[in-house]
């Protein structure tokens, strides 16, 4: 089947649906790939480089949605490229159903099977085909790169000649992906990160970034919707929300905004006060612009300035770092195909049955099959509630009465064995009980790396029981002779045998 | 001749002190070869003095028999091969078993023995005989089924009778009425009877007891026979009233002894619960269904070797995988390219890799890895949030995290090697089969674990063409 990627045709996208990359890889799943001419190019992928990796140029969109099988996209196509759809065509791109009732209407009716990378189920086999988490990611990274480029300081802190540099303050509001990415971005670039989320599962993996966690004294309510999403709080939580971020407000230079809730207009996090009191040339970032913003300042695609305050609100992150999003969206894509070609012939099968196909497929032949049936399985989990009380590990008191009793009664045995046992025998025992302190004291000193060499050699001098033998050797019965003499000769193996493996093997441990 | 006794006295002390110099010598690896040198001097030492000052005839048949003896040893000791030390270190066990039951009998025919010692003393004498022969005989036998396990001659799959342990018990009730009749008898001037039987009883004894363990628990068993051989040796001393016999089986004793200790404790079993077997399998059966613990991520050695490219901070984990494969070879030879690019590689090994104590730490050395970057588990523990790649190779239940989160699964609270905890763990595999313990493995589930499949030697000499 023939693959088109034809050239994104919004205005201001730069990102492209695959790359050379990628496209050798689908090459290599039976496809034929083209690719619309100058379709990379915003994204520093030439169309050199495309025919390099094996894909076909094709000089006019006309060529790749006339000719092609399957179309890939990044944003879902505009009124006039959907009209050109043909039945029996397979689209994959963002799509965006919910938002665009009238584009689904236009697919359905032109009989297309189309996906949509936006209603992939958040399910751990489907992780690699998600390029929401992809494009949010970068998002987050972007977000911190665009604060840097507004705030007029550094965001580490320094002790220079010239004086002391305080770190920048950052707070991140909402966990996701794409908080979790600026999280990281914002720390490795030295600013001192605080997040805060509703959902309480994810105060751990915003603690292993390196962020503070800001912890809502407020009865456990869990933010957990379904899918791993937030779901809307109740009035109280957000009063108590509300109040933690009016107090951070005054004390952060930086705040970056991902909350969304699936579905519903973005909620309104960051009040026209808030941003009064924040520090002059103190700069917000609005991940959530697109969807209404997460400020109440925020301009949809703009940078704005109020109150001192720089106010970002661009939609199209990812798009702004063009190359890295075309080559992971191209990844999910191709993450896709390799699922849906599973005979590696070129020919895909889009099976119903499947729970990540069914739910990113929005229609096929000629009916609408969104929204899907509700996912099975949650990504995250719901936790249990209560939380399960860290279980009380038993403290296990080593009895004192155990050991007492046993050291009893092996003392007694002792006492018992030293009243019949003669002279001799009990200097003998004394060596022996010296000795099996002393071989204590030494063996716990003696490094894992060398326990094989001290099995060999305490082997070789286990075998001084040879000086037995020995004894013997001059005895005049026959039988006691020999039987010592080859007695002798198993022991001198082990003699042997034993220093020189012991040897060979410490021979090899060198610096 | 020495003819005078004090001088061979003086020479067992000064042996003994080698001996001791010799186990103090392993604390590191700088004195370890001399300390192999003060063992040797040490046997040479008691050699000579007994030769000198004890022996009275038969010089020549001594010199053939070390000769005879020396020379297969020194052949042994060159031939084989460093995964299989476990084989050797068994049949060397078995060896020193099989010459304290010969010393023992060849004590007891010797007919001055009723003169020299009576009434109480010559209890205690049949007593030490008798102990002697016993822990020779289950060293002997155990150490020779431990050996075909280890050599694969007889399955890694634990041997489970019905009512195994009443059978054990029997056994030992049986041993010790023969003891009573053994002490009868000999004070009568017989014995020999019970005495074999009761050595029988003691062979099918260490046979059983080591078929009844499975191949996991072989670091377990090594140490243990390893113990046994030292008391072997020193309940031959207090026989023949030879105090560097006892000292040296003592030293012996208890380093086995703490060798097991510190096994068990590394896989967070009672020592008693191995001994009495029937813990892990021989294959790994495939985990049984169970609920969908989700997808994993194969990864191919070219990808593998990207990864690495790009990481500072590299961990390999090694298991008896490793050994199988024969893989420490091109293990080291990636280890060289990726510390020549400055990337930090770094080996985690847990006491129980492999088949026997220290098992990973000879073959890593043997492939000539400097042993200053190969750590124990709780010195690189904490490490590994850093760690960017951990490759682990052929080894299983030593990184699976239900050690930690599952205190009542079959490997609860064993310490294990925390690599998840790092960026990115790539899991070398024939097979989604599970470890030895037949625990299915989360850590293979998880978003940041790859798996390459594959015999661990073809798909590293793939990795390291890619790098």
């Amino acid at each position: 089947m023939r693959i088109g990627v034809p050239r994104e045709i919004y205005a201001g996208e730069r990102r492209v649906a695959t790359t050379p990359e990628v496209a050798t890889q689908l090459i290599k799943l039976g496809f034929d790939v083209s690719v619309e001419s100058n379709a990379g190019t915003p994204a520093n992928y030439s169309d050199a480089t495309y025919q390099a990796a094996g894909c076909s140029i094709a000089a006019t969109a006309d060529d790749i949605w006339n000719d092609s099988d399957i179309i890939l996209k990044v944003r879902g196509p505009e009124a006039e490229e959907a009209d050109r759809l043909k039945a029996g065509q397979t689209l994959i791109s963002f799509l965006w159903p919910a938002q665009n009732p009238e584009l689904l209407r236009q697919l359905t009716e032109r009989g297309v099977t189309a996906m949509a990378m936006d209603s992939i189920p958040r399910i751990s086999r489907a992780q690699k085909v998600d390029a929401l988490s992809s494009m949010a990611n970068i998002a987050g990274y972007r977000a911190v790169v665009e604060a840097a480029q507004h705030f007029g300081r550094f965001f580490t802190g320094q002790i220079t000649a010239a004086g002391k540099v305080p770190p920048a303050k950052v707070l991140v509001i909402g966990a996701g992906v794409a908080g979790l990415a600026a999280i990281g971005a914002a720390q490795s670039m030295g600013a001192i990160v605080r997040s805060f989320d509703t959902r309480p599962e994810v105060k751990e993996q915003i603690e292993s970034m390196g962020a503070e966690f800001l912890m809502l004294d407020f009865e456990d309510e869990d933010g957990s919707g379904e899918g791993g999403y937030a779901k809307v709080m109740s009035d109280e939580f957000i009063k108590a929300e509300m109040a933690l971020f009016a107090d951070q407000a005054k004390d952060v230079d930086i705040i970056i905004t991902t909350a969304l809730i699936p579905g519903k207009p973005a909620p309104r996090l960051i009040t026209a006060e808030m941003v009064e009191s924040m520090k002059d040339g103190s700069v917000i970032v609005d991940l959530a612009a697109e969807q209404g913003g997460n400020c109440e300042l925020t301009e949809p695609g703009k940078v704005a300035h109020h109150h001192g305050v720089t106010l970002i609100g661009y939609t199209d992150l990812p798009s702004r770092l063009a190359a890295q999003s075309s080559q992971l969206y191209a990844t999910n894509l191709r993450h896709l195909l390799t699922d849906l070609t599973p005979e590696k012939d070129g020919q895909i099968v889009v099976d119903m049955e499947d729970e990540v196909f069914r739910g990113a497929t929005v229609c096929k032949d000629g009916e609408t099959t969104w929204p899907p049936p509700a996912p099975t399985l949650s990504a995250a989990p719901k936790k249990p509630k209560p939380a399960p009380a860290p279980v009380a590990k038993e403290v296990k008191k080593p009895s004192v009465m155990g050991p007492i009793i046993s050291m009893v009664i092996a003392g007694l045995a002792l006492l018992g064995l030293g009243a019949v046992a003669p002279a001799s025998f009990m200097a003998h025992f004394t060596v022996f009980v010296l000795a099996c302190f002393v071989g204590y004291m030494v063996i716990w000193n003696v490094t894992a790396a060398l326990h094989t060499p001290l099995m060999s050699v305490t082997n070789a001098i286990s075998s001084i029981i040879i000086i037995g033998a020995l004894i013997q050797v001059s005895s005049d019965n026959e039988l006691i002779m020999w039987i010592a003499v080859i007695t002798v000769g198993i022991a001198s193996i082990n003699i042997f045998g034993g220093f020189a493996v012991t040897r060979r093997m410490l021979e090899m441990f060198r610096k | 001749m020495i003819t005078n006794t004090g001088i061979i006295a003086m020479s067992y002390i000064l042996a003994t002190i080698l001996f001791i110099l010799a186990l103090g010598g392993l604390s590191n690896q700088e004195t370890a070869r001399r300390g192999n040198w003060y063992g040797i001097i040490g046997m040479t030492i008691a050699l000579i003095a007994t030769v000198l000052g004890v022996v009275t005839q038969h010089y020549e048949y001594i010199l053939v028999a070390l000769v005879v003896g020396g020379t297969i040893g020194l052949i042994a000791a060159r031939r084989v091969q460093m995964t299989q030390m476990p084989e050797l270190v068994a049949i060397l066990h078995s060896l020193v078993g099989a010459a304290a039951v010969a010393v023992g009998f060849a004590n007891f025919m010797d007919p001055g023995r009723l003169s020299h010692y009576v009434g109480v003393e010559l209890t205690i004498h049949d007593i030490e005989t008798y102990l002697g022969i016993l822990i020779g005989a289950v060293t002997f036998s155990g150490s020779v089924i431990a050996f075909g396990k280890l050599s694969g001659r007889i399955g890694g799959s634990p041997l489970t009778l019905p009512g195994r342990h009443w059978f054990n018990l029997a056994l030992l009730l049986a041993a010790i009425w023969f003891a009573y009749q053994f002490v009868l008898q000999s004070a009568a001037g017989g014995g020999m009877q019970p005495l074999i039987i009761m050595t029988v009883i003691a062979l099918v004894f260490g046979v059983h007891m080591v078929m009844a363990i499975g191949g996991a628990d072989m670091p377990v068993v090594v140490s243990m026979l390893n113990s046994y051989s030292g008391w072997a040796a020193s309940a031959t001393g207090f026989m023949l009233g030879n105090d560097l016999l006892i000292v040296t089986g003592a030293l012996v004793g208890s380093s086995g002894a703490i060798l097991s200790y510190i096994m068990c404790r590394a896989m967070n079993r009672k020592f008693l619960a191995v001994i009495a077997g029937g813990f892990g399998t021989g294959g790994g059966a495939v985990a049984a269904g169970g609920e969908d613990q989700g997808d994993v991520v194969p990864i191919l050695p070219d990808e593998t070797a990207e990864l690495l490219n790009d990481a500072k901070e590299v961990m390999i984990i090694p298991g008896y995988g490793m050994a199988v494969a024969q893989a420490q070879h091109v293990v080291h030879e990636i280890t060289t390219v990726l510390r020549e690019k400055g990337v930090n590689v770094r080996f985690g090994i847990h006491p129980v890799a492999g088949r026997m104590p220290g098992h990973m730490n000879v073959l890593l050395a043997e492939a000539k890895v400097p042993y200053d970057i190969v750590f124990e588990m709780d010195e690189i523990n904490d490490d590994f949030p850093k760690v960017d790649v951990s490759i682990i190779i052929g080894a299983n239940d030593i990184v699976n995290p239900s050690a930690l989160t599952d205190p009542d699964g079959p490997i609860g609270g064993m310490p294990v090697l925390e690599c998840w905890k790092g960026k990115t763990s790539i899991v070398l595999k024939r097979s989604m089969a599970t470890g030895y313990a037949g625990v299915q493995n989360p850590l293979f589930f998880l978003d940041n674990t790859r798996m390459l499949f594959g015999d661990a030697k073809e798909t590293l000499d793939a990795v390291f063409k890619a790098l």
